[in-house]
């Protein structure tokens, strides 16, 4: 260690300027997600399997139901394409939905205090960089699915539909990172957290449009499947994946209603303010 | 008085609730004069980390007030984290990125402009010495390196008052004198440093105020020199045999409390049946062989000493500080303290 000459750390530095409130908000924000990304482009098997695992989903769930017989679906329309929506989806709210869990380790570890002591302009930039970083995740993984599908012949949402697409993904992205954000403040650690989303994973999927349409189902799972999140989600890009871009048309027949793409996006948004006004007193709580 | 720049007045933080409610700090006052390097000495569990977490605004006090550099913790908590420093006691770091990223990262925390921020990195890995290894990830560092590290993320922002827990607890000797140098530089260059520690040694080798705090409350404050020297008298152990028995120190503890100048005479069990005494002035010492000899008592060993900070410790609170630190040991809850410090 040399001696230092006494500028190094002078302590008598005056404040610096303050910058704007919206410029610091950014450049923590910025901050924040930049190290997300760094860990992901240096721990890349949490995107690794991300992308392989609905891919295997897509070829062998695509398989296994090749036979299926006619009539199954609706317009004839093959499995395959079918099955896209469902695991674009299914894809998407899984990484949304583990968007806590490295939230819940910087609580455990204690990096999360180094944020708190630092002079946060607000302290949701600690959430708002978890949002952005799952949104860009579950887009780069929903692009490889869709790339992949389109390989195997199950089509492509041309235009106004990959915007459907890309809209209805991030409504569900936001909802559900918004809970997992929310479940990572309110449970005490990750052997809980992760308890969660194990249960709340695979039956949220089975009881879903996602592998079979609500006409195949008994009344009961109908029922599920109709006030399940998921299915919301999976019905207009389905749509889309059909050709179909009109907002009005009815993308979903649930046992209480036929709902338009419009009322679809407007459940999962209504879903994602609900979330977010419900989780904020718990953060403005944990994070005060 | 003037004010200083670190003012914790009657203080009071509990932990949970109810019958199980844990009292860390019971009416705690500290106050750090500008420009100080500080020493808060106290056994485990005293309530020294309460004390830090609440000026960096982690913890939020049941009652009392705090204010860092005229600013009201609980008014302005943000105002407080631009102008203090936090090195916390266990060092979190994320393993996988480097130091430089983590002090990046740091940096645009407290909103450095990106020039700024990276002359400023610049600047403390030459002061800290982590030049060889800055750019390799933090997973990989040892104890001292994550210390240096935390140590310049807490300075990063060129903080008025430094605010360290244990900083040197578990460190080789080597990063030890290092922490220990730039402390003092910080020291002469007008910053004010606050560390707390159980270390006797470490305040009184860095510190020039100290407090001691014990159950949640400063029992005693000063400059180490004037807290010593209020004592008065030297200590003296002495022990008549190697292995004594107790019928003998007893005995030898009687004829020493007849002695004019002699306080304060007792049996250390502990260690094999040695009397400490604290005599008034070089004289007396004389006189104590003297006596011994005429009662035809042998002298072992006889050490004198000028008080040293143990000896302020013992004085305030009635036991070593070592002893201290074993009554608590077995007493506290690892998990509950971490469930504490977890947001």
């Amino acid at each position: 260690m040399t001696s230092a000459a006494p500028s190094l750390i002078n302590a008598a530095a005056a404040t610096p300027p303050q910058r704007s409130a919206t410029s610091e908000l950014v450049q923590e924000t910025l901050a924040l997600t930049r190290r997300l990304f760094l860990q992901l482009a240096r721990r890349p098997s949490t995107l690794v399997a991300g992308v392989l695992q609905p891919l295997i989903w897509l070829v062998l769930f695509g398989a296994l139901f090749a036979n299926a017989p006619e009539g199954l679906l609706p317009d004839g329309m093959s499995y395959g394409r079918f099955l896209g929506a469902g695991v674009i989806v299914f894809t998407a709210f899984s990484a949304a939905l583990n968007a806590g869990l490295p939230v819940m380790f910087d609580r455990e570890f204690g990096f999360l205090n180094r944020l708190l002591v630092a002079p946060l302009r607000s302290r949701s930039s600690i959430v708002l960089a978890s949002v952005l970083y799952i949104t860009a995740l579950s887009l780069v993984q929903s692009v490889a699915i869709m790339a992949t599908a389109w390989a195997l012949g199950y089509g492509w949402p041309g235009g106004a539909g990959l915007l459907l697409v890309l809209f209805t993904l991030l409504l569900l992205v936001f909802a559900v990172t918004g809970l997992s954000l929310g479940l990572a403040f309110a449970l005490p650690g990750h052997i809980e957290l992760i308890a969660v989303i194990f249960v709340a994973n695979l039956p949220l999927l089975f009881a879903s449009t996602a592998l079979a349409p609500i006409s195949f189902m008994p009344t009961w799972l109908g029922w599920l499947a109709a006030l399940n999140p998921l299915t919301f989600a999976i019905e207009p890009i389905r749509a889309a994946y059909a050709g179909q871009f009109s907002l009005s048309a009815v993308v979903l027949v649930a046992p209480y209603g036929e709902l338009s793409a419009a009322a679809c996006l407007g459940v999962l948004a209504a879903l994602a303010l609900g979330l977010f006004l419900l989780i904020r007193p718990l953060l403005d709580r944990k994070l005060a | 008085m003037p004010e200083g720049v670190i003012e914790l007045q009657n203080v009071s933080k509990r932990y949970g609730k109810g019958d199980r409610a844990v009292v860390a700090l019971d009416g705690l006052n500290l106050s750090v004069p500008a420009g100080s390097l500080f020493g808060l000495l106290g056994p485990n569990g005293a309530g020294k980390t309460t004390s830090l977490r609440i000026l960096a605004t982690l913890l939020a006090p049941c009652s009392g007030s705090v204010r860092v550099a005229g600013v009201d913790a609980l008014q302005d908590p943000r105002g407080v984290r631009e102008r203090l420093g936090y090195v916390a006691q266990e060092v979190a770091l994320d393993k996988i990125l480097s130091g430089r990223e983590l002090l990046q990262l740091q940096g645009d925390l407290y909103h450095l402009k990106r020039a700024d921020r990276d002359q400023r990195i610049a600047e403390l890995i030459e002061l800290l010495g982590m030049g060889d290894w800055i750019d390799r990830r933090s997973g990989t560092y040892s104890g001292g390196m994550r210390r240096r590290l935390d140590l310049a993320s807490g300075l990063l922002h060129r903080p008025q008052v430094l605010v360290l827990d244990e900083p040197t607890v578990g460190l080789d000797i080597e990063s030890r004198a290092a922490i220990w140098q730039v402390l003092r530089q910080l020291r002469d260059q007008g910053t004010t440093v606050l560390l707390s520690s159980h270390y006797l040694e470490e305040v009184d080798a860095l510190a020039d105020q100290l407090a001691i705090i014990e159950g949640g409350r400063v029992i005693a404050a000063g400059q180490p020199s004037q807290l010593k020297a209020a004592l008065g008298g030297d200590r003296v152990t002495l022990r008549v045999r190697e292995f004594s028995d107790e019928p003998e120190a007893l005995q030898v503890q009687e004829l020493l409390q007849r002695c004019p100048g002699v306080r304060q005479v007792v049996v250390n069990r502990a260690q094999g049946y040695s009397l400490n005494l604290v005599v008034e002035h070089d004289g007396v010492v004389e006189q104590l062989r003297r006596q011994l000899a005429e009662a035809q008592l042998p002298v072992f060993a006889l050490a004198q000493s000028r008080p040293s900070l143990d000896d302020v410790y013992l004085q305030a609170t009635g036991r070593t500080l070592m002893d201290a630190e074993l009554a608590v040991a077995g007493s506290r809850d690892p998990k509950a303290e971490r469930k504490q410090s977890m947001r």
